[in-house]
């Protein structure tokens, strides 16, 4: 019965979001102030029925109904309850109603927070995402129903893979999700203003912490993922340019262009042809990392799909969206006009060469992703494309853009002085090239791209003191402690964020410069040496978790010949499954960790077993923690809050007038 | 010293011909990069009859051959086969879980003066019911069937359908 419920309310939500893609856009082109209203009481209901369905399919797992295929295929009984509720996007099927919920989720955010927001604009909005929450609804209920029966029922599940039995695997899809599809309120910003053609700096102001906000999200998801495959896949590596990794890479680095192109869109009301084109690739790389990963089309850990029908709908739909917004945007973008003028030296100038850059970078992932699937599509043969490639490109991309981030900040508006802001710098140009050429030495051993690295890091952290000691320095108005208050929180964010990618770069430099790799063969009693540390292989012993059972080595960990720690990697043996997992025992620290995974046994007693020391890898997710941090700061800006109020009044008065 | 101001025009053609240039060298720089690091796919068939390149890194596919895998150390040595013919291959490491013998199996690697495909890399698929698709392509060809196709994505039902179906069968009996 509860799933027939499910199944019920995802029909209802598409006859609901019928009305809402429809009505409210032809009300605001017509003036028709009813239909408009429409728009905000039917997103609400729409992710009512949504909410139902989903707690459904929770239900359902809760319950282990197996005669529910989904189920079925994604749980046993013996599943811990907090796996059960994960199997919930486990699969394809329940992954398309998390994209759905989240959907949902934001149009009923945006009816809530925009009560700011002229009625025509707030009609558009939604019916544009009530759009594609149609298209999606759609491709569930004809392609991928969650709820479908398998009868007669089985008695227990086929387990959920072992390897997202994982908290990191709890956590990570809503994460990515919350941003992938928080694109879509930036994208249906962008649209709406398209097609009213009110592109202005309160437009911006609007977008803006909407896109930060999907941005942070995002920014999490990915960072949840590369520590995830960091300590489950048992190789050591945080991110191997997997097709799956760049399809959620690519919207994040089109929409970190995007969060830039809108500061100047709204300080300037300059990039506005611009910002909107950002939007709409922010959000098609969205809907397109979902075609990527949920089709099938991938080699991967998450392509789960194997339903051609699905990937045709999913095309269209993507061809539709993408090639719409387009068609708009060439038809409407000429109206919208350009903004004020800048000179060559100015802020503007050093953001639209980061949108260039990132652009950049998006599309050099986007050639390396798409240019194999393309060519086996075609039929002309398979080749793979090696992190090697991407290695090469990102570099040489990233590192202007890394240089930059120092001096922009400091720039002013319209017309910077580059004499001014290098007499600023001096100091903290003179530190990073020290930095830079100590902690290679410090490390022990030279290497161009540690110095370079480095370089780029204490350069990124010493020009955002400058900056922040430039706001707070005592003196005419006011003492340090008032000033550091009085600082925007906009403006303590981005420092913030910047910050992060500055520890970010000294984890990935550390790591790529310093770790140390061995496979060795080990018996009872052997010893290696590994950074500061030896390990000692002590012996293994037999075991059971909650759904596996396991055979457990044990390590002692020497420094100076004193026993620091004991690890224990494991051989997990899930019972619904054939093959063995690996499960890495990891001594993290914030100067390095220590990784010690089991191969195979070669003897009664040897094992070969992998090694590891990654000095700093933690910074590189520490770092991408502080730049979610910075988003978040950002968004308790107060100005938000303030234009809220100040501009709801108006609208009001406008509308009894 | 105080340059002169420059005409709007100038400033114009200065910002068009700078971003043309950057975006020159970036082009340049990606593509080359492209180029350097495509690597191809060959079957043990292929590598047999001499077409694979000696001096460059590409990817062999194919299952493991049963019987094939000897470890001597650290090193493991084994053979990769599309059913008609057959590549040695060594490999210094830890082999991914679902590495088993009749099993499907991608290697990056070189091959040596010796013959042996030295393996820099041996590819983890997630899923045991899951054949890597390059593996699936090789045993395709060597049946004779046509060289690619983008339907050797999967081969056999996909695993859900078979477990659930397997559970069903199984259960018949007990259920209440």
């Amino acid at each position: 019965m509860i799933p027939e419920i499910g199944n019920f309310s995802l029909m209802l939500a598409t006859a609901v979001a019928l009305v809402l893609g429809t009505l409210p856009i032809i009300g605001a082109a017509r003036g028709n102030l009813r239909w408009m209203a429409l728009a905000r009481p039917a997103a609400r209901l729409m992710f009512l029925l949504v909410v139902v369905a989903a707690s459904c399919l929770v239900s359902s797992f809760l319950h282990d109904d197996f005669s529910v295929v989904y189920v079925a295929t994604n749980s046993t009984q013996a599943l811990p309850v907090q796996y059960k509720l994960a199997a919930f996007w486990g699969g394809h099927e329940g992954s398309m109603l998390l994209w759905l919920l989240i959907l949902s989720f934001w149009m009923f955010a945006v009816s809530v927070f925009s009560t700011h927001l002229p009625r025509e604009m707030i009609a558009r909005i939604l019916g544009v995402m009530g759009l594609i929450a149609l298209g999606f609804l759609l491709f569930i209920i004809l392609t991928s129903d969650p709820f479908s029966r398998l009868l007669p029922a089985v008695a227990d599940g086929n387990d959920l893979n072992p390897l997202l039995q994982d908290p990191g695997m709890v956590a990570h899809p809503p994460m990515l999700y919350m941003g992938y599809v928080g694109f879509s309120v930036a994208f249906a910003f962008a649209i709406a203003a398209l097609l009213g053609g009110n592109l202005d700096a309160t437009w911006a102001r609007w977008s803006r912490p909407w896109t930060t906000v999907a941005w942070t999200f995002l920014t999490i998801g990915i960072c949840l993922g590369s520590a995830w495959a960091y300590y489950t896949l048992g190789w050591g590596g945080w991110w191997f340019w997997d097709p799956v990794e760049n399809a959620s890479f690519m919207p994040w680095l089109a929409g970190t262009a995007l969060m830039h192109s809108l500061a100047v869109t709204e300080k300037r009301s300059g990039f506005k042809v611009w910002t909107v084109l950002l939007a709409i690739f922010a959000f098609s790389l969205s809907l397109l990392g979902t075609f990527l990963v949920r089709s099938g089309v991938l080699t991967s850990v998450h392509a789960f799909a194997s339903d051609p029908r699905r990937g045709v709908f999913i095309l269209l739909f993507l061809g539709i969206v993408i090639g719409g917004s387009l068609a708009l945007f060439a038809w409407r973008a000429p109206k919208v006009g350009l903004g004020e003028r800048f000179e060559i030296i100015s802020r503007e100038s050093m953001l639209l060469t980061n949108n260039v850059l990132f652009l950049g970078a998006a599309a050099s992932v986007l050639l390396g992703t798409l240019y194999p699937l393309v060519l086996d599509a075609l039929g002309l043969g398979k080749i793979s494309v090696g992190p090697p490639y991407f290695d090469t490109v990102f570099v040489p991309l990233m590192a202007p853009a890394l240089f930059l981030m120092g001096i922009g900040p400091l720039a002013r508006w319209r017309k910077a002085n580059l004499p001014e802001i290098a007499a600023r710098l001096k100091w903290a140009a003179g530190v990073s090239v020290l930095c830079a050429i100590a902690v290679p030495l410090i490390e022990g051993r030279w290497s161009l791209w540690v110095a370079i690295g480095i370089l780029l890091a204490t350069w990124i952290v010493s020009s955002s003191l400058v900056n922040l000691w430039s706001r707070v320095r005592p003196g005419e108005g006011g003492q340090l402690g008032a000033k550091f208050a009085a600082l925007p929180r906009g403006y303590l964010g981005m420092l913030a964020a910047h910050i992060g990618v500055a520890i970010f770069i000294v984890g990935i430099t550390l790591v790529k410069g310093y770790e140390v790799e061995k496979d060795v063969r080990m018996d009872t009693g052997d010893t290696v040496a590994l950074g500061p540390y030896t390990a000692q292989f002590v012996g293994t012993s037999e075991g059971a978790g909650p759904n596996y059972s396991y055979l457990r080595g044990q390590f002692d960990i020497l420094r100076n010949g004193k026993l620091v720690r004991t690890m224990y990697p494991e051989k997990r043996q899930f019972a619904s499954k054939s093959e063995p997992m690996t499960n890495a025992a990891i001594a993290p620290s914030i100067t390095g960790d220590l990784y010690i995974s089991m191969g195979e046994a070669v003897s009664q007693s040897a094992w070969v077993v992998r090694v590891y020391y990654k000095p700093f890898i933690d910074w590189i997710w520490g770092g991408c923690l502080v730049m979610a941090c910075g988003g978040v700061l950002a968004l308790s800006d107060r100005r938000y809050r303030l234009a809220r109020r100040s501009a709801s009044e108006p609208a009001a008065a406008g509308v009894t007038a | 010293m105080k340059p002169k101001p420059m005409k709007p025009r100038t400033k114009r053609l200065i910002m068009v011909v700078a971003g043309l240039a950057t975006a020159g060298v970036a082009a340049t720089l990606v593509v080359n990069a492209f180029r350097s690091n495509l690597v191809f796919f060959f079957t043990p068939s292929q590598i047999a009859a001499d077409e694979a390149p000696r001096n460059r890194a590409f990817r062999i596919g194919g299952l493991v051959e049963n019987g094939s895998v000897h470890r001597d150390g650290t090193t493991v040595n084994f053979m990769v086969t599309d059913t008609a013919k057959s590549v040695p291959v060594a490999y210094v490491g830890i082999l991914p879980d679902l590495f088993r013998e009749g099993k499907g199996v991608v290697a990056q690697g070189r091959l040596e003066a010796d013959g042996v495909f030295h393996a820099s890399e041996v590819l983890a698929k997630h899923d045991e019911n899951y054949m890597p698709p390059e593996a699936a392509e090789a045993l395709k060809r060597a049946r004779g069937g046509q060289p690619d196709s983008t339907a050797t994505l999967v081969v056999g039902p996909p695993a859900s359908s078979v477990h659930a179906s397997n559970g069903a069968t199984a259960s018949g009996g007990s259920k209440q």
